[in-house]
């Protein structure tokens, strides 16, 4: 039994003839809100796509739950929104057709029982999309959309959460109903990995920030304006007013 | 109706019947993945298939199910590996198949240019009885794919990505669904013909999914559409004498232009995301 959940080490990728990492280690420990930072082309997105596998890796390891990446199976633990994608499908879905493809990891080829069909629409609940159920996903705004694609992660009711990238294009008063949803998985103890390009309304909940810099860890530590005293625990009321990021001036 | 007293003309609409349910059904999922036009590729592969069928003498269904699939597989290939100049390699692959199955029809001995006429644009009168037994087969085995794994081909055509992180198969899948649509272009041949199948894949989707806000009302009601129009089409050509291919894609335009004056018509009065209430696709 380990304590690390997701882990990159001394991980090198390339995309096409660019090496985007040289050498990265990058470890979450379970129960841990961990933000990956650093600017446009700092390999921040290609990490965290070899963590879940779908970068293959010239040089490294990786491992899920213990388990070195090539044998890992238990997908189903695994809650992913990745870069919200710009083209929708080419027919209309509602958001709980969408939502319920994120449950297929745990229902593999069985027909969906009552118990998935209810974490569906729990899920869409826990996102506060329950009115919006039935209603195609691309007549949402940017930030409900962003909220389907964590119902669809959270479907699997996974026990860690990979997210890519969550608050692109989310205007702040949605990028706060987001912030609220992962608070919420936080509190029941999902941990939790991202790629943020500013900390924003997430501030108050990361534990850990880790900065890339060109493919290489820069820093690997407490995030930017963690120490402040206005800092808000995951586990604090709700209601506090989360602090602003401040890595223009961090990163810079 | 004194048409279906005809044994040419039930089979004629037999195979109608197959080819409205089979062909939109696959479309969805093809036009779901931006892919509408490979149904085009595969007719056109499919051709050499037909023609070899003819040279070898044996019944063109099999060699042109063999072929496409083959084809099919190859332009799946393609695709998933992205490589950069695929798009002229997919063409290749097209223009190949074409030509092939023109010189080889040409070469086989009872070749003609009214036996590829039938294939390219259908036939009513050429659905022979012994092709009825492997057109059922073929559209059973679609149905069962298509809507068996309808939760899972709908997974990884909408999220290619997700589809992976969720531990799906989706190399399987989506070359399940290559196959799947290759078998549904045999199927199709011999009532719309290889030149016009790709329409009967993609026209009633892109109709149906004017008035629906989900995709699987939008299977629903495109196999609807393809259902109605295969048949009227071929009821269409018995009475005046063209190509049923050619009545039946005409009818789906006719249907696409009033569905979507209908839902231009519900949006200017206000009502938003088109009109039947979508459901989960179970």
């Amino acid at each position: 039994m380990t304590d690390t959940v997701a882990a990159l080490r001394g991980a090198s990728a390339s995309l096409g003839a660019r090496q985007v990492l040289h050498g990265v280690d990058l470890a979450v420990a379970r129960g841990e809100v961990v933000a990956l930072l650093g600017a446009n082309g700092s390999g921040k997105s290609t990490a965290v796509r070899a963590v879940v596998g779908r970068v293959r890796l010239s040089a490294g390891t990786w491992e899920l739950f213990g388990t070195p990446g090539d044998r890992f199976r238990q997908w189903a633990r695994i809650g992913y929104v990745p870069q919200r994608t710009t083209a929708a499908g080419g027919v209309p879905a509602t958001v709980r057709e969408v939502v319920a493809a994120g449950r297929l990891a745990r229902t593999g080829l069985r027909p969906p029982r009552r118990a998935d069909k209810a974490a569906v629409a729990r899920a869409i609940d826990l996102v506060g999309m329950a009115d919006r159920a039935s209603d195609a996903v691309d007549a949402l705004s940017g930030g409900q959309h962003q909220r389907v694609l964590i119902a669809r992660a959270l479907a699997t009711e996974p026990d860690l959460l990979i997210m890519d990238e969550p608050m692109a294009g989310v205007d702040l008063a949605a990028q706060r109903v987001l912030a609220e949803t992962v608070r919420a998985q936080v509190a029941a103890g999902v941990t939790v990995l991202l790629v943020l390009h500013e900390l924003g309304p997430l501030a108050p909940l990361i534990d850990r920030a880790v900065l890339l810099r060109d493919g290489r860890v820069a820093h690997d530590g407490p995030p930017p304006g963690g120490l402040e005293p206005d800092h808000v625990h995951p586990h604090a009321d709700p209601a506090a007013v989360p602090v602003k990021g401040h890595l223009d001036r961090w990163t810079s | 109706m004194d048409l279906l007293n005809y044994a040419f003309m039930q089979r004629a609409l037999l195979a109608a019947l197959l080819v409205g349910v089979t062909a939109p059904a696959v479309g969805t999922f093809l036009v779901q993945r931006r892919q509408a036009i490979m149904g085009d590729g595969i007719g056109h592969v499919a051709l050499t298939g037909v023609a070899l069928g003819f040279l070898l003498q044996v019944s063109p269904v099999w060699t042109a199910v063999a072929v496409s699939v083959a084809g099919a597989i190859g332009m799946e290939l393609i695709r998933s590996y992205g490589k950069a100049r695929g798009d002229i390699a997919l063409a290749m692959l097209f223009y190949g198949g074409m030509s092939g199955g023109v010189m080889i029809i040409y070469l086989a001995p009872n070749g003609s240019n009214a036996n590829l006429t039938t294939y390219l644009f259908g036939s009513i009168s050429t659905v022979s009885p012994q092709d009825i037994p492997p057109m059922i087969a073929l559209a059973a085995f679609v149905l069962l794919v298509v809507l068996g794994l309808r939760r899972h081909l709908f997974a990884v055509c909408q999220d290619e990505e997700f589809a992976h992180v969720g531990g799906l198969p989706v190399r399987a899948l989506n070359l399940l669904l290559a196959v799947t649509a290759a078998v549904t272009v045999t199927v199709a041949m011999r009532a719309v013909g290889l030149l016009l199948v790709s329409a009967l894949m993609v026209i009633p989707v892109a109709a149906a999914q004017q008035v629906t806000r989900g995709f699987a009302w939008t299977l629903a009601v495109a196999v609807a559409i393809g259902v109605t129009v295969a048949l009227s089409g071929t009821v269409f050509s018995y009475y005046v004498d063209v190509p049923p291919g050619s009545s039946i894609v005409l009818a789906s335009m006719g249907v696409f232009l009033i569905f979507a004056a209908a839902a231009g018509r519900l949006r200017a009065a206000g009502w938003h995301n088109g009109g039947v209430r979508a459901r989960r696709p179970s």
